[in-house]
């Protein structure tokens, strides 16, 4: 008969309405912002900054302004400056660490070159602003957050940082103790003084 | 069979049935092995009919197609000769002239040309790719080439893109013009010493070639500050 | 003048075209902004009363230099990139992409990547195939059902893929020698719960609509594509098996480890939008096998190859084309290197645009509506046609 075909899909529309109502696989709809779905633990969105006091987390934070993560990005969102102290010499600390996030496309590929740890992935989405320009520019202070965060929103993978870091304090620690001094009976050897160096030879006239 | 004896083989096929119009052998030297072959262009049409129809090949789908651009460089050689002095005015008659070989380095410029390359597989036969090359004859105005559109339909809208971003004309194409760019638009993006027009964005951090683009339009403040510039 | 602004021609729409034959025929600008083209896409159309006599796509709304971008971002930059080329399957562009700079760098990739990177693709064929489905079906006027059941179902693979990757569609996954992440064995258990219910979904889909007389009407004999066209205009993928070609480059290449799971290649009769529907509804079980299979058979390893570089990846001179069979079509890069960091050239193949080659010789003769539902079987995504 000439129609069966639209009333077996008739059928299936039915029973997807009538179980709307009380089969949660077709209930499939989040009632926004009243309901929030858990985002899962490996959900990535822009990045923030790990500091390890969770009282001080900018001034603790783990970043020595290398500018691994500012050349590798792809978009080039981050932009650091190393602190120096008034001789010019680096210390090792961000004095700028700014993030575009209306450039950041949320690649993680910042994480995955920080040699440190000092740089992983937030789940913040409800940033909207109205300023066109400067509302999603981070500076460190905005981005700065503590460890303890971190644990909050990734705990398989702070767990293991935490892990891989301990181990490597441990094997410095190790490395340390094996190089400690002899015991003092031995003299200890004047280190020779480097003969001073002769003036270069007058040029001939 | 390895990549090498495969394109040797065919390479001795085309000299074969195209005498005077030879193709060449492109090594490619990275691991992937994938040699070519460059075209020249008075033959490329009839090289690729025979390709397409040859019963043994017939390597009836093109599968991709590639402008590049080589810009002119030049390229300091070493080069030894070998130099024979005649002997001195003193020296006996008789010696022998003196032979001494000299290293010198010469500058040469390699003059820039534009290359398509063509990837050909075979749907019937399931073997493949047989890279073409062609290259046209300079950067300028010897820029035309061959359209292999009407030997592989597959050709039409890559030749078209080919033509827009890199400028190279193919003769024969049945609706040469630009594709991905508007009609209008005149240069081609996709060669190295395109210039993009200034149509700076505003950006709160700048850096390297946007930074360079910036100072242009605004004076951005000393390193350090952390501050975005006035806009 | 901002040189980025469109030609001034968009404005004029509808225009009348003397034909000394025919009398007036009609230019119809079809785009871009429009519901139906699966993004910015334009079609010229010319009618002849109801009848499509010319069709010139126009292209370019899209385009963001892609690969005049690659040529200054590093390989491994480049990755997220491929993400946005055809931005449904990223999980199989970043494969693509991974292949080709493994063959030009000779990286090998240990066999547990090798699984994972399967399985993902076969999801990813999952959802681009429901994609299609749901918009196909919307585009012939089903006003939003097919599309919802469908988008509903792709909810729960976009869903894994963020539980693994991070992100529902930019998942930046595949590394050259690997895959980025190690899925964890809840994540394996969530993959074999979705397909063990994928199939209840595609029988109750099909129970839809794949029986419905309209769809049937207005579906079968549209867009007639011939075998020896579609081989000749370099057509890959379901559109060009629809046609009756066996060309599956899962098969004939054989590259991952596809040649160990056995699949069946379903082929079409016709070559018309009936059977690149139904090409498409077949695979999907064929992929839905290849899931158990390699859920089966998964080893363990290491997930990227120990001595791959993350950082200072600088392949040697060469050049490379590697290419893989995505749901669309085949998708390969071709990369030049010159040594350094970056690629010398780095193109996209792209399987939406050469499967376009062919739209105005399938739309040639039937109306407009017919000419939304060809294209929609050609199955576009604009990301990749203009990269």
């Amino acid at each position: 008969m000439l129609g069966t075909g639209l009333l077996h899909g008739l059928k299936v529309t039915a029973r997807n309405l009538v179980g709307s109502f009380h089969d949660p696989a077709r209930m499939v709809t989040t009632q926004y912002p009243e309901e929030r779905t858990r985002l899962p633990e490996n959900y990535r969105n822009f990045p923030f900054l790990l500091g390890d006091d969770p009282a001080d987390p900018l001034g603790t934070l783990r970043c020595v302004a290398c500018q691994i993560c500012e050349k590798e990005c792809p978009p080039q969102c981050i932009y650091i400056v190393m602190e120096r102290d008034e001789k010019g010499k680096a210390q090792k600390r961000p004095k700028v660490f700014d993030i575009d996030l209306s450039v950041c496309m949320s690649c993680q590929i910042c994480v995955e070159v920080c040699p440190f740890d000092a740089i992983k992935m937030d789940q913040e989405f409800e940033i909207a602003t109205a300023d066109r320009f400067t509302g999603l520019l981070r500076h460190k202070e905005d981005l700065a957050r503590s460890n303890a965060y971190y644990h909050q929103l990734h705990p398989t993978e702070a767990a293991a940082v935490d892990a891989a870091l301990a181990e490597q304090k441990a094997r410095q620690a190790a490395a340390k103790a094996a190089k400690a001094p002899a015991p003092a009976a031995a003299p200890l050897a004047t280190p020779a003084v480097p003969p001073t160096p002769l003036p270069p030879a007058a040029p001939a006239p | 069979m390895t990549a090498m004896e495969a394109i040797e083989q065919l390479h001795a096929r085309l000299s074969a049935r195209f005498p005077d119009a030879a193709p060449t052998v492109v090594l490619n030297p990275g691991p992937a092995a994938q040699h070519s072959l460059l075209v020249p262009a008075t033959q490329a049409r009839a090289i690729a009919e025979f390709l397409r129809d040859d019963p043994e090949l017939q390597l009836d789908t093109c599968s991709n197609v590639t402008g590049i651009d080589w810009p002119e460089r030049e390229v300091t050689e070493t080069v030894r000769r070998t130099v024979t002095e005649p002997p001195a005015a003193d020296a006996p008659p008789g010696t022998a002239p003196a032979a001494k070989v000299v290293e010198e380095k010469v500058r040469r410029v390699v003059p820039g040309h534009l290359e398509v390359v063509y990837h050909l597989y075979s749907v019937a036969r399931g073997h493949g790719p047989v890279i073409l090359r062609l290259r046209t004859g300079d950067r300028g105005e010897k820029v035309a080439l061959p359209s292999l559109t009407p030997v592989w339909r597959a050709c039409e809208f890559q030749e078209r893109e080919v033509f827009d971003l890199f400028g190279v004309v193919f003769t024969g194409h049945p609706d040469l013009r630009r594709l991905l760019m508007w009609d209008e638009f005149r240069n081609h993006p996709m060669r190295k010493d395109y210039v993009e027009p200034d149509d700076y964005e505003w950006e709160p951090t700048p850096h390297d070639r946007i930074l360079a683009q910036a100072r242009r339009h605004y004076p951005v403040p000393p390193t350090g500050s952390g501050e975005p510039a006035p806009r | 003048m901002n040189p980025a602004a469109p030609p001034s021609r968009a404005g004029a729409s509808v225009r009348a075209v003397q034909d000394p034959f025919h009398g007036d025929l009609l230019e119809v600008s079809m785009g871009p902004h429009h519901p139906s083209t699966h993004g910015v896409f334009r079609m010229i159309a010319t009618l002849d009363g109801e009848r499509i006599v010319r069709l010139k796509p126009v292209f370019g709304y899209l385009h963001r230099n892609h690969e005049k971008l690659g040529e200054s971002t590093s390989y491994l930059a480049s990755m997220p990139y491929t993400d946005r080329l055809d931005y449904l399957n990223s999980m199989t562009n970043n494969w693509a992409y991974a292949l080709a700079v493994e063959k030009l760098a000779g990286q090998a990739v240990p066999e547990r990547a090798e699984h994972v990177r399967i399985l993902l693709a076969e999801l990813t064929r999952l959802l681009n195939h429901t994609c299609l489905a749901g918009f196909l079906l919307q585009d012939t006027g089903c006003s939003g059902t097919p599309l919802m059941y469908a988008f509903r179902e792709r909810e729960a693979i976009l869903d894994l893929f963020e539980a693994l990757s991070g992100s529902r569609m930019m998942c930046n996954f595949q590394r050259f020698g690997g895959c980025r992440v190690d899925p964890s064995p809840a994540w394996m258990e969530a993959v074999s719960a979705l397909v063990g219910r994928y199939d209840r979904f595609l029988d109750e889909y099909e129970e839809l609509i794949t029986g419905n007389e309209i769809l049937l009407a207005r579906t079968q004999g549209v867009g007639v594509l011939p075998a020896a066209l579609a081989i000749n205009a370099g057509i890959t993928g379901p559109m060009l098996r629809a046609s009756g070609v066996n060309h599956d480059l899962r098969r004939v290449d054989g590259y991952g480890l596809y040649p160990r799971f056995p699949f069946r290649i379903p082929l079409g009769d016709h070559g018309d939008t009936y059977d690149r529907y139904m090409v498409r509804m077949l695979e999907m079980r064929e992929s839905l096998g290849i899931l158990r299979a390699v859920l089966r058979d998964l080893p363990g390893g290491p997930i990227i190859d120990p001595k791959a570089k993350l950082r200072g990846f600088r392949p040697k001179p060469g050049e490379a084309y590697g290419r893989i069979e995505g749901p669309k079509g085949e998708i390969g890069f071709y990369l030049v290197s010159d040594g350094g960091p970056n690629p010398y050239r780095y193109r996209v193949r792209p399987p939406s645009l050469i499967n376009l080659t062919v739209l105005e010789d399938l739309c040639l003769g039937h109306t407009v509506a017919d000419a939304v539902i060809i294209l929609g079987s050609i199955d576009i995504v604009l990301g990749e046609v203009d990269r």
